[in-house]
């Protein structure tokens, strides 16, 4: 099964290495990994997707947990969490597919950043699913180049994953 | 007054307590080897090759519960030390690593000897730091320490590169430490110590398994004690020995691979498994589908990813061994209910007849030399009382089965990694830690070439320590498999043109004895014991068909022991029944 792993990591050379070589050592999967400083500058916000069976997940959080680097964790998948994905994507868009490509953009509600004779560069925020979905209404047209961001995912309501 | 990186570097030594740095230097640790050599409170022990160091230091903290402190240079001199501090990542030893780094200005333009020491060693060390400022050169040694020996103890490495230890600051040791992404646990969830008691006592065919984190934990007084107050059967992991005391009638031997008949068939047959400060390794249980397929488990371990990583526990509890089980005594003595006497005398019974397969018996009418019959003449020899250290291999198993282990901390062996090569380097932190004790390495001609350099090392520091080298002119273990399960086609286990042995003991500078007939290895080991002041090179020419009995096949379950095939052969599960 998919999950949702979210940490505070110190914001230090090499933790994310840690994290990294850990799934590579133990041969777990790693489907997104993101990570970038907090609004305390120690500290590193990382979300990591992965998946596999109950007891590989209990494992991966005991293992990631043990990393002296890793500060707290939470298991998003076990309360309700937003995630979200930013996609960025170049498509061709000359002659006649322009119009088609500015009718997508409208119904996703993504946003043009940039248009040439023949190209158009899109962005997109939203779940991951949206963005697939996206990807495939767009891709007659011919994609060029897809940039993805990985998913960034946050606890609802009042939770919440602070030192 | 401000200190240069260096100077900083032995007041922390020495401020830490550390006795012994084991080391090698090299450009990159000049700085720190000439500031060891402007002090006196810390004793730098020279080896031959920086693996033999991290050994060394492996040994010493096995020995004596501290952690173990290598120095070394950059490059070669940190990559020579990767089995040592894997070797110690395995078996959870307490072991600080300090590798000189080129200097800040030169890391990443391929220096010479320069290599990513904090990325190459990150896979099988418990935390690593490169020292980026001198100012925090203090704190991050003091946490090195911290690391090293807390909760789950393990290697630590700190890379220090040479322009840190000529800048100068001032200098303060932090008196303690505290980090907010490090906090061990120790006691256990009471809650859950309640329901493990309550489950140990209702148990009918209960079993006390245990393995290194009693001997790491300094919990075998309390393992002791809740032994012997539940009157259970306790048995020891490779790692554990002595943990338990292996000549107490509660004790039925090693389990695993090569353990005891009455181990293996215990674990198989019992209904409550209490598994202390072990972690349900592949050579305990076999295949894991066949593993203690009628018991209830309770699982205490001070890591919380050894519970139910292979084996899911009923009941598990995060903890460290002896706060735990003193808990346990505390619950078990206050409680109403006892031990279930009646079950207990039929489980014993069942237990006898196990043992009275005397599984661990060989042929005593050989008249060649039997491995066995050499470790048996040791234990008896030594009284039971001495330090034993070992390579890998049959004799290892051998020493496992046939020395007696009443005390924790006497028998050092790699376990976890397995590396050949370890037993005469620990064997020099041991007798270091320990000089008045007796300190035996059991190897074999194979494992002691892999660091023979360091006799060299017992010559300089006058290290009187006794070498039983089973010589059976193989690979005995690899040979053995050979022989079970590739059809005797015995692939390079065949070591030819080995060394004269006693010849190459006298070229450092030791005694050397070549023993070839049964009669005369009592008198061998008496007079190597008597020479308390040299170094003795034992080599024991042994019969070189022998192999390690009982012994569990890969893919086999516990109860499915091939035994020595000069004893019964081995008795189904009905006649058991």
């Amino acid at each position: 099964m998919r999950h949702t792993i979210s940490m505070l990591l110190e914001n230090e050379s090499g933790a994310l290495s840690r994290v990294a070589g850990l799934f590579s050592a133990r041969g777990y999967n790693i489907e997104s990994l993101t990570v970038a400083p907090t609004e305390d500058e120690t500290l590193s916000r990382l979300t990591l997707v992965t998946n596999g069976s109950e007891d590989v997940i209990e494992q991966i959080t005991k293992q990631l947990n043990k990393l002296v680097d890793v500060v707290k964790l939470v298991d998003l998948t076990e309360g309700q969490h937003i995630e979200r994905e930013m996609l960025l994507i170049k498509v061709n868009a000359g002659g006649a597919t322009r119009a088609e490509i500015r009718r997508v953009v409208d119904e996703y509600r993504a946003r043009i950043l940039e248009e040439s004779e023949t190209t158009c560069t899109i962005e997109l925020t939203g779940a991951s699913e949206t963005l697939d979905a996206f990807v495939t209404a767009v891709s007659r047209a011919g994609i060029i180049e897809v940039v993805r961001s990985g998913v960034s995912g946050i606890a609802r309501g009042e939770n919440s994953l602070r030192v | 007054m401000e200190l240069t990186g260096a100077d900083i570097f032995v007041r922390c030594l020495a401020d830490e307590g550390v006795e012994y740095v084991f080391g090698y230097p090299g450009g990159a640790a000049l700085h720190i080897y000439d500031a060891l050599y402007r002090q006196d409170k810390v004793k730098h022990i020279l080896v031959r090759h920086e693996q033999g160091a991290a050994h060394a230091a492996d040994g010493y903290a096995r020995a004596t519960g501290r952690p173990g402190v290598v120095l070394v240079t950059s490059g070669p001199g940190v990559t020579n030390t990767i089995t040592g501090i894997a070797t110690a990542y395995m078996d959870s030893i307490p072991l600080v690593v300090f590798s000189g780094q080129v200097p800040t200005s030169l890391i990443g333009d391929d220096a010479f000897q320069e290599v990513d020491a904090v990325g190459i060693t990150r896979p099988c060390v418990k935390h690593n730091f490169l020292v980026k400022d001198v100012k925090d050169l203090a704190a991050t040694i003091k946490k090195a320490f911290y690391i090293a020996s807390t909760g789950r103890p393990g290697p630590v490495l700190v890379d220090i590169p040479k322009d840190i230890t000529a800048h100068k600051c001032e200098y303060e040791y932090p008196r303690t430490v505290s980090m907010r992404s490090y906090t061990p646990v120790t006691d256990g969830d009471p809650v859950l110590i309640r329901q493990a008691v309550d489950l140990m006592l209702s148990a009918k065919r209960p079993m006390i398994y245990t393995g290194g984190g009693i001997v790491l934990g300094e919990a075998s007084a309390a393992l002791t004690e809740l032994v012997r107050l539940l009157d259970y059967p306790c048995t020891n992991t490779l790692m554990g020995l002595g943990g338990y005391p292996a000549t107490d009638p509660l004790f039925v031997g090693m389990l695993g691979m090569h353990g005891t008949y009455e181990a293996n068939m215990a674990m198989h047959e019992c209904d409550v498994l209490i598994g202390i400060g072990a972690r349900f390794d592949d050579r305990v249980t076999g295949d894991l589908s066949k593993f203690c397929p009628h018991a209830r488990i309770i699982h205490v371990d001070v890591d919380p990813s050894s519970i139910s990583k292979n084996v899911p526990a009923a009941i598990p509890v995060v903890g460290a061994a002896e706060p735990v089980m003193r808990e346990m005594i505390k619950l078990v003595n206050a409680s109403d209910r006892k031990p279930d006497k009646q079950a207990l005398v039929a489980w014993w019974k069942q237990i006898g007849q196990w043992r009275a397969m005397n599984c661990l018996d060989f042929d005593r009418d050989s008249k060649l030399i039997k491995p066995q019959y050499v470790l048996e003449k040791l234990y008896q020899l030594t009284g039971g009382d001495a330090y034993i250290t070992s390579d890998v291999g049959q004799h290892q198993m051998w020493a496992a089965q046939f020395y007696k282990f009443d005390k924790p901390r006497r028998w050092i062996n790699s376990g976890g990694l397995g590396t050949m090569g370890f037993g005469l380097p620990a064997a020099m932190g041991v007798k270091l830690a320990f000089p008045d004790a007796t300190v035996a390495c059991v190897t074999g001609e194979a494992s002691i070439q892999m660091c023979i350099q360091e006799l060299s090392t017992c010559k300089q520091y006058d290290l009187p320590i006794v070498i039983v080298n089973l010589n059976n002119r193989y690979m005995g273990m690899v040979r053995q498999w050979q022989e079970f399960f590739y059809d005797r086609r015995y692939s390079h286990s065949y070591m030819d043109a080995l060394p004269d042995f006693v010849k190459l003991s006298e070229a450092y500078g030791h005694v050397g004895f070549k023993i070839e007939q049964p009669g005369d290895v009592e008198g061998a080991i008496k007079e190597a014991l008597k020479m308390k002041d040299r170094l003795v090179f034992l080599d024991f020419i042994t019969d070189q068909t022998e192999n390690v009995y009982p012994m569990i096949a890969a893919g086999k379950g516990q109860h499915e022991m091939h035994l020595n095939p000069c004893k019964a052969v081995v008795p189904t599960d009905r006649e058991l029944a």
